[in-house]
């Protein structure tokens, strides 16, 4: 193809963008267009995957049997929203497989706030209320997205996490109407985790490298900034509504911004956990690692049998 | 209480429930796959689903303030009368589907009578049921063919597996005293009777699956009375930790 000719595509290509038009698998698309996505996708995928591990962690724990079964259905729908998110990747020409060697080999990003431990019941609470919500925040304008598979995902996947996230707050109103025992082990999740959540927006627009590209695209809508403060503004009266202290003391309604002034994020930190230093990255990654190696034997015999299936469905067929 | 034995006898069949839940939900995000990890906290989440109707109706029956939690979570290791089989570990993928077969085909053919009780709590909660042992039953009894008929390496952890779990499946045919009093009105199911089509069609899927028929007939016993082994200790006190820990207080 001449050059003249790929520029003539990328022009239709981004006029369809601009019309709102859906891209479709089999669509022509610029080769960062598909890098990109794969990218995103793959990036939000294994976030899906990697976080049924903290959670995972509590199952056998759970403090009644209401909250056990609420934690096994929202973790399944995790994986459900993992196996999703990896099929749309594949319209775009890449294998699971492939995306899992990303992910095991350190090549490929995942969601750093599963990075932190989850050391107390409450953490459950938090992690659907504050991360759950976090990522809602994120994902509700990519149901517009211009990728037509990602759009389509995003509408069930936030449905669902819509639903974790009131039934993580539902955790904490329980705790912070509970004991004084339980309110404090409320105070202390949020303590924990209302920082690691704010960063989960992403590095401040001056320094995010994605975002112009990303925003021609839809495949984000707003700044991470301008994600951050809705995240804070809408999150703020929620902890006050259940008598939680939200962990900074410079966070003051600014009346004539209309929301929230806030105090200094630890980007030092942020950068650490990105980089694969924060306090159960090693963990995470040897629990993905450890289940794929040692699933190996099985999936190969899923391969074998099904292999020697087709094979008797061959020979009774001549 | 208004029927002892009934109490008894629901506890007889939540705990199995309740347990094997509890071994599957420890495998969360563990899985070979995606897939099987979200089948296997399926499985899980529909045992749990299980357990929360038999509990409340114990605690019903009960009558003494207890809930389904305080049922589930706080008695004493020697409470639980849980077949031995449903606590032995995930010691591999193998043993995993392994123990999940030899308890869903007992499981299904046990709803399958219990639907017919004449306490309609019961059979209610058995019809329900049955729709899921079924897919239990469907989903482990692949796997024992995958495994069995898979490659040379599967096919001999899948035997391992077979053979060393055997030995808890004759359990399930023991009667305890509860047992026979229900049988006897017409609430419990005669889990003798089911004994032989059980081990006719575990024995059919294991020579499908290319697998021997373990030759034992030593097996082990003791869970119906609340002896179990070793591995049950260390699963309640997952279970029972936070009940445990902050007593009396709702979540």
């Amino acid at each position: 193809m001449s050059e003249e000719q790929i520029k003539n595509l990328e022009a239709q290509f981004e006029a369809r963008i601009a019309r709102d038009e859906k891209i479709e698998p089999k669509d022509w698309m610029p080769e960062k267009y598909r890098k990109t996505h794969i990218r995103q996708m793959s990036q939000h995928a294994h976030s899906e995957v990697v976080g049924m591990l903290p959670e995972g962690n509590w199952i056998t724990r759970a403090p009644s049997l209401r909250r056990k079964v609420a934690l096994l259905a929202k973790i399944q729908d995790e994986a459900g929203h993992g196996l999703y998110l990896y099929s749309a990747c594949e319209t775009l020409g890449v294998s699971r497989d492939e995306l899992y060697d990303q992910l095991h080999s350190g090549k490929a990003k995942y969601s750093s706030i599963f990075n932190y431990p989850t050391i107390t019941w409450a953490d459950m609470g938090a992690i659907g209320w504050l991360v759950d919500g976090a990522a809602i925040i994120n994902q509700v304008p990519l149901c517009n997205t211009s990728y037509g598979p990602y759009a389509r995902a995003m509408i069930r996947v936030c449905k669902e996490e819509s639903f974790h996230q009131r039934q993580g707050y539902e955790i904490m109103i329980k705790l912070a109407q509970g004991t004084p025992e339980q309110k404090e082990m409320a105070q202390d999740a949020l303590n924990r985790w209302w920082w690691p959540s704010l960063m989960m927006l992403g590095p401040t627009d001056d320094v995010s490298v994605h975002t112009a590209q990303s925003m021609k695209w839809k495949l984000k809508r707003k700044s991470n900034d301008d994600l951050r403060q809705q995240f804070i503004d809408q999150t703020v009266p929620q902890a006050e509504l259940i008598g939680l202290t939200i962990p900074d003391s410079d966070l003051k309604w600014n009346e004539e911004k209309g929301s929230y002034d806030f105090g200094e994020i630890d980007w030092d930190e942020f950068w650490q956990v990105v980089k694969g230093h924060g306090p159960c990255n090693k963990e995470r990654m040897n629990a993905r690692v450890s289940a794929w190696e040692e699933g190996e034997w099985v999936r190969d015999a899923a391969m074998a049998y099904a292999e020697k299936q087709k094979e008797r469905k061959e020979k009774q067929a001549v | 209480m208004k029927s002892k034995n009934l109490y008894k006898y629901i506890l007889g069949i939540a705990d199995n429930s309740l347990i094997l839940g509890q071994r599957m939900g420890e495998l969360c995000g563990h899985g070979p796959s995606l897939e099987t990890d979200i089948a296997c906290t399926n499985i899980s989440l529909d045992l749990f689903g299980q357990v929360r109707s038999y509990y409340q109706y114990a605690a019903k029956i009960a009558g003494d303030n207890r809930t389904e939690d305080d049922i589930a979570m706080l008695r004493k290791e020697r409470e639980y009368v849980n077949v031995l089989l449903v606590e032995q570990p995930n010691t591999n993928f193998a043993y995993t589907m392994a123990r999940q077969f030899l308890f869903d085909a007992y499981h299904l053919l046990f709803l399958q009578e219990l639907e017919k009780s004449n306490d309609l709590t019961l059979s209610a909660i058995a019809t329900k049921s049955i729709k899921e042992a079924s897919y239990h039953q469907r989903f482990s009894s692949d796997w024992i063919k995958r495994l069995g008929d898979g490659t040379e390496e599967s096919h001999q952890k899948m035997q391992e597996a077979i053979n060393g779990l055997w030995t808890y499946t004759d359990e399930l045919f023991h009667q305890t005293e509860a047992d026979k009093a229900m049988v006897e009105q017409g609430v419990g199911v005669d889990v003798t009777k089911l004994k032989e089509v059980y081990y006719k069609q575990v024995g059919q899927i294991l020579e499908g699956a290319t697998l021997e028929i373990p030759e034992s007939k030593w097996f082990q016993k003791g869970g119906k009375q609340g002896i179990h082994t070793e591995h049950l200790g260390y699963l309640l006190s997952d279970l029972q930790y936070m009940q445990r820990t902050y007593p009396n207080m709702s979540w």
